[in-house]
């Protein structure tokens, strides 16, 4: 990429993942934990049991801690779009611009509304008035996400849309294949359903908590027994829903695959790898073994991928360096296509100036001709196109790890309250409190995969995240990323000291928040 | 029915927030973030660029169009 300074690049990167990751803690938590309240309630209403609602209303106040903190950490993405982004910003902006509008206008409606309802309400509205307003928060907070998860998809997957050389824009010309883009949907489904899994840790976690100290003990149990059975219902959701977003991956972002598993000479039959240790000497092309240890599973990641053992899986090197037998463009080739749509935009813009209409059209038919690949024209090497594999590797197999012990943990959890013997399992109880650190852990490592998976780009293919940034010193951008990391750092430990009161004052004291 | 609908509607908020425990110190702490957000940091760092600099999307778009074709990245 030309003359650009790689520290504002990398600040810019920075802080735009400290904003996410953080914005992601209070998130996936309110997703979930809207749904538990949602179903505590619906039992309450079906037995008219007050236990049940005293239930529902404890989790309910720690879902508006949780609410109240995290809310508008989001916003802050907004203003790096304006400020670092700017370029970026504009050239998405009309695909960006209808999803968000219309993700804020149901977060606005949906979820204020109601929560109001949900929060005031329970003498004010009859039970199932107030029963739906629990269900509406729920289902609006999951909408708002399904919008953004569009847009982040759109980047992932552009399509339903065409870049105007006139303007720099990416004008949509298809808003139902932005919305059914299938790197989109997958990916909302199994973002929701992963806020699900730890909204479920999160009750399982307190609750065992409880029941190591010995008190409250009919609330955690029952609290134990709904959280366990949503848990393992949606754990084994968000396992189908990650081989889809997965498959995805393999279809569209196969450089991301590769990364995920450390491929990096494809092979038919690709094995899928459970548990590795990457070398860390691994370059491309020195014929080197890229890990050190590893187990794995003989034609796993081909029949995950593709839906058939056989099916070959392009590595990294193939992807870089092109495979004639696959039918696999070399990154150099792209980036001569590349290079040949912003010599010939530049022609365009040129010769449109001069009022040279014939040279103008000359080169809008090379530019369209070539603008797939426009992305690569930025780049200085084909190498670049790799992005961290040792980070993307153990983020992506963290998740997994971590997913498939909860899966367990479900299991073994709602036996034990089944059978009525949790409470003399202590390591259980043990075991499901510290499973909501790597909850926690398992979120931020998936996003951690999407986002570094898929670097350079800011948009697959069409702009290098080098010229999505802002013409600004980097110097503003790391005093702006400091200033962050205190502000999230201290909300954090608002959210968690708050919480922890709470939690010790216990449900008996739940019904003022 | 709207005067009664109005009604409701205050009292729906009044009741709760008056009601409120941990509630108030949410509200505080919301308030602050907010403030923080809009006023200080948006503010003070956060100019949107193109808007600050261009007035038009004409120059806007001439602005992006350089910079994709090189023409304005040597001041990076």
């Amino acid at each position: 990429m030309h003359h650009i300074d790689p520290s504002l690049i990398d600040w810019s990167r920075a802080q735009f993942a400290l904003t996410a990751l953080y914005h992601w803690i209070f998130v996936p938590l309110t997703l979930g934990l809207t749904f538990i309240v949602a179903i505590m309630e619906t039992i309450y209403v079906k037995t008219g049991n007050a236990w049940w609602k005293k239930t529902t209303k404890f989790w309910m106040g720690l879902l508006a801690i949780n609410f109240a903190i995290g809310l508008a950490t989001g916003i802050i993405m907004e203003f790096e779009f304006g400020t670092n982004w700017s370029n970026y910003s504009w050239i998405v902006g009309d695909i960006f611009g209808a999803p968000l509008a219309i993700e804020g206008l149901m977060a606005f409606f949906m979820e204020s509304t109601f929560f109001a309802v949900m929060f005031f309400g329970w003498d004010k509205v009859s039970k199932r008035t107030h029963l739906l307003s629990t269900w509406l928060v729920a289902i609006g907070s999951n909408l708002s996400a399904l919008w953004i998860l569009i847009a982040n998809g759109w980047m992932q997957h552009p399509v339903g849309m065409h870049f105007n050389p006139d303007t720099a824009r990416n004008e949509m010309t298809d808003f139902w294949a932005v919305v059914f883009n299938p790197n989109a949907y997958t990916k909302f489904l199994h973002t929701i359903s992963s806020g699900y899994v730890l909204a479920s840790l999160f009750v399982i976690a307190i609750s065992s908590w409880y029941l190591l100290k010995k008190r409250d003990i009919q609330f955690a149990k029952r609290s134990i027994m709904v959280a366990a059975s949503f848990g393992l219902m949606v754990s084994l959701f968000n396992l189908t829903t990650g081989d889809d977003a997965a498959r995805q991956v393999a279809i569209n972002q196969p450089m991301k695959l590769a990364s995920m598993e450390g491929l990096y000479k494809g092979k038919k039959g690709a094995e899928i790898v459970a548990f590795g240790l990457l070398d860390p000497s691994k370059t491309l092309k020195d014929n080197k073994d890229p890990f050190l240890v590893k187990f794995a599973i003989p034609g796993g990641l081909s029949l995950l991928s593709y839906h058939s053992f056989d099916a070959y899986v392009p590595g990294i090197e193939d992807i870089v360096y092109g495979n004639k037998t696959h039918h696999i463009m070399s990154a150099s080739e792209k980036m001569q296509q590349g290079k040949k749509a912003v010599d010939a935009l530049k022609t365009y813009k040129e010769a449109k100036k001069a009022g040279n209409v014939q040279e103008a059209k000359a080169a809008l038919n090379v530019f369209e001709a070539n603008s797939k690949y426009m992305g690569y024209g930025y780049l200085a090497s084909p190498e670049q196109t790799v992005p961290n594999v040792p980070l993307t590797f153990y983020a992506f197999h963290t998740m997994v790890g971590f997913g498939t012990w909860f899966i367990v943990l479900f299991i073994i959890i709602l036996y034990l309250t089944m059978t009525n013997e949790l409470h003399a399992h202590r390591w259980v109880l043990w075991a499901g409190v510290w499973s909501l650190p790597m909850g926690y852990i398992a979120q931020e490592a998936g996003w951690i995969t999407a986002e570094v998976g898929r670097q350079p780009w800011a948009i697959q293919d069409m702009l290098p995240v080098g010229m999505a940034t802002s013409n600004i010193a980097s110097g503003s951008v790391m005093i702006t990323f400091w200033m962050f990391a205190i502000l999230f750092t201290a909300l954090l430990i608002a959210e968690v000291k708050i919480m922890a009161t709470q939690i010790n004052i216990g449900p008996k004291e739940a019904d003022h928040v | 029915m709207i005067k009664k609908s109005l009604h409701w509607i205050f009292h729906l908020y009044y009741d709760g927030f008056t009601q409120m425990r941990m509630g108030k110190k949410l509200w505080a702490i919301m308030i602050i973030k907010v403030f923080i957000l809009f006023v200080i940091v948006k503010w003070l760092f956060f100019p949107d660029i193109l808007q600050e600099k261009f007035h038009t999307d004409t120059a806007r778009s001439n602005y992006v169009l350089d910079h994709l074709t090189g023409e304005n990245n040597a001041s990076h």
